[in-house]
């Protein structure tokens, strides 16, 4: 595939990890953002690749996993109405709420309908006038633009039977909350490219500044891995810290403006409870007050319980990158990917389940 | 694929007296026969099921093989194939994975109410064309109608019973360490042509199922390399990774595969992308894979490239005595990761 095949390719790969060697000198510990970065980083084999005193930590960049109990129980809650078709990406529905999860709640006669893009279900509510769609509005900046255009969209055909149930999640105050946690470990940043590519890439310049640590801006290829963390390597042993832009083929400064425009017009910034991590301030969208005829939150008398997390579940740790997934005393054993405690198990961005499906002892160790 | 079988009315439908299936035509009374009379033991006709028992009597010579499968697919109708040709190249093939060559089928219809005839007759024209094509008899079956709601248009269950082949002696225990693994075609395509036909998630394809009848080349191989050929099974449901886990677990092996010789339509390689599945799960319903004895290997592809459904053949990876009971995977980078069985459904990623 152009434009493809050659971020995946092995010579370049391997002149990469050359250079690593070379320029390591101590160890250092680096995240990768996105659960998207870890999937590939894991999928491909990479890990098991790099110098041994580089250590990659994964970071919360995985909206299934970041998403809290109670909005599950929440979608759960709306798919059992009667009168509720519930739409939502696929891999949502088998993180498990606080009493089941939407693929039971659709085993049990729930209508939750797997989309590929909200788009699709204002369509479904354009063509079910008698029942009222809900589209489940996870994801971080990338996922936004389309969400809100869908409420564009209804706002235009004049549907008054779509809604959004929204968990937005946003990047940079979750970096800035990372790094001021007293337990931080991470020393530099890879940065998830397809976020930048909406919002482009001036939030992450006072990130670097206030904080002299080293971000770049990465992609998801291994070639653009490989780039990105000898980018960052050479920054560190350089002592410098600076917002770099490996990611460039995709990624321009300003990012899409016309996308955040569509953000704006329908999200405005809110506090944000990431699950396992708590509430940080500002890290969220949610539908703004005069578009609530499409907010699911405020549309439905949802009435649930507070939700209490799995307590052997270290999915707040394994989230914040002070733990990996391995170290973890359940995974593998009383957590699994058909058993999953947290939502990291669930999610094929979660840590879990990427350590889960594609590792093993020995390529780990 | 040029033998493909095309989906079109090769028999012209006999006058019924209803649109739709309902209720009656499974009632065991009049319509039923009707049904039977004019419409399925017609165009299956053949001296057993001519007979019209309640079971079928035959005689066979040597040691059978004996298979059932049902088939659920929803759409009916996809690119490449629809649901009647599934049921009997589905279980012809089970029958070959074991060294058999299918001899006889039973074919059981579960129909819900409301089906339209014309959709009926399209699917029985296809069972005929591919009874035909694998050289089998459709010898028994039923035919039941659901109330609305009760089923999803039509589910079809098949079985059938072959001969083995003189040679074959196709069990995980025949399997030793070092043996090669050979995978025998494209993988995911039918798998994504069915995903690219459900509701909602229509995009643009020229991907066609892969569905088709292995039993022909599979005698072919075993005639030539007999019991040198240890292990045989199509990588249906759950994709080639599946298979490999079977025999890595349930053979107690380690199996060694390399990601750049496993080889993806590039078309199906972008609609995986694109959906966020895995090719190495999406299921196939005309690959296999064949583990076969290390000095043959090559001359067993170089054979297997000479036939239809062997043309894309390669061997992909080996059998060892290390990791027993996980398959690793070499990147096409050059990493190394485990290929686990698939944890349910493979679904879709937000991004």
């Amino acid at each position: 595939m152009k434009y493809l095949s050659e971020y995946r390719d092995a010579s370049v790969v391997n002149q990469y990890l050359e250079e690593l060697d070379k320029i390591t000198t101590r160890p250092w510990t680096i995240m990768e953002i996105c659960g998207g970065q870890t999937h590939s980083l894991v999928k491909n084999g990479i890990i098991g690749l790099l110098p041994k005193h580089i250590t990659m930590v994964h970071g919360p960049g995985c909206p299934v996993c970041v998403t809290p109990l109670h909005l599950i129980d929440k979608a759960v809650y709306l798919a059992e109405e009667k009168n509720v078709i519930l739409c939502s990406y696929g891999d949502m529905l088998r993180v498990p709420g606080s009493k089941k999860s939407l693929l039971e709640a659709k085993a049990n006669g729930a209508d939750v309908r797997i989309l590929y893009s909200p788009l699709e279900a204002v369509t479904l509510a354009k063509n079910n006038p008698d029942k009222q769609v809900v589209f489940f509005a996870v994801g971080f900046e990338t996922t936004a633009p389309a969400n809100a255009l869908s409420v564009l969209h209804a706002q235009r055909e004049n549907l008054k039977n779509y809604s959004i149930l929204t968990s937005h999640v946003l990047v940079p105050p979750a970096m800035e909350a990372l790094v001021n946690d007293d337990t931080n470990i991470v020393q530099g940043f890879l940065a998830a490219g397809h976020v930048c590519t909406i919002m482009g890439i001036s939030e992450y310049y006072p990130i670097v500044e206030l904080n002299k640590l080293p971000i770049v801006i990465t992609g998801f290829e291994p070639v653009d891995l490989m780039q990105g963390i000898v980018m960052l390597i050479k920054q560190l042993e350089n002592g410098e810290y600076k917002l770099e832009n490996q990611y460039s083929r995709v990624v321009n400064s300003e990012g899409n403006k016309e996308a955040v425009n569509i953000i704006n017009q329908v999200f405005e910034v809110c506090n944000r409870v990431w699950r396992g991590i708590g509430e940080i301030p500002m890290s969220g969208y949610e539908v703004k007050k005069e578009l609530a005829l499409y907010d699911a939150n405020k549309k439905f008398n949802i009435q649930i319980d507070e939700a209490q997390e799995c307590q052997d579940c270290i999915a707040g740790e394994i989230l914040r990158g002070i733990k990996k997934p391995n170290q973890c005393p359940q995974f593998g054993k009383k957590c699994t990917p058909i058993n999953p405690l947290g939502a990291p198990m669930v999610s094929s961005e979660g840590a879990c389940a990427a350590y889960y499906h594609f590792t093993n002892v020995d390529v780990m160790a | 694929m040029e033998n493909k079988i095309k989906m079109h009315l090769t028999c012209p439908m006999p006058k019924f007296d209803f649109d739709t299936i309902n209720l009656g035509h499974g009632s065991g009374g009049i319509l039923t026969h009707k049904l039977l009379n004019s419409g399925v033991f017609d165009i299956l006709k053949n001296d057993l099921l001519n007979q019209k028992h309640d079971g079928a009597v035959f005689e066979l010579d040597g040691k059978l093989a004996f298979s059932t499968d049902s088939y659920v697919v929803n759409p009916l109708f996809f690119p490449g194939g629809n649901i009647g040709e599934l049921a009997i190249n589905g279980t012809v093939n089970d029958l070959a994975m074991c060294g058999a060559m299918a001899k006889y089928l039973s074919l059981s219809f579960i129909i819900e109410e409301g089906l339209p005839m014309v959709t009926f007759w399209q699917i029985l024209n296809s069972i005929k064309q591919c009874c035909i094509k694998a050289n089998v008899q459709i010898v028994t079956g039923d035919t039941k109608v659901v109330e609305k709601g009760k089923g999803d248009k039509i589910f079809i269950n098949t079985s059938g019973i072959g001969v083995l082949h003189k040679h074959a002696n196709i069990k995980l225990s025949s399997i030793q360490d070092n043996d090669i693994i050979i995978l025998s075609g494209n993988i995911a395509d039918h798998g994504i042509a069915i995903m690219s036909q459900r509701i909602g998630l229509e995009f643009e394809t020229d991907i066609i199922s892969d569905t088709t009848n292995l039993n022909f080349t599979i005698q072919d191989l075993l005639e030539k390399y007999g019991e040198d050929i240890h292990f045989l099974r199509d990588a249906t449901r759950g994709g080639l990774a599946s298979v490999l886990n079977e025999i890595a677990k349930d053979g107690n092996f380690g199996v060694d595969i390399k990601q750049i010789d496993i080889p993806v339509n590039e078309q199906v390689n972008g609609a995986c992308e694109m959906l966020g599945l895995d090719p190495l799960y999406v299921a196939n319903e005309g690959v296999f894979v064949m583990v076969v004895k290390r000095e043959i290997a090559s001359n067993v592809l170089e054979f297997l490239n000479q036939d239809e459904n062997g043309k894309n053949a390669k061997l992909i990876g080996f059998i060892n005595n290390e990791h027993v009971g996980q398959v690793i995977l070499q990147s096409n980078i050059g990493g190394r990761r485990l290929v686990n069985m698939l944890p349910g459904e493979q679904l879709p990623r937000i991004c």
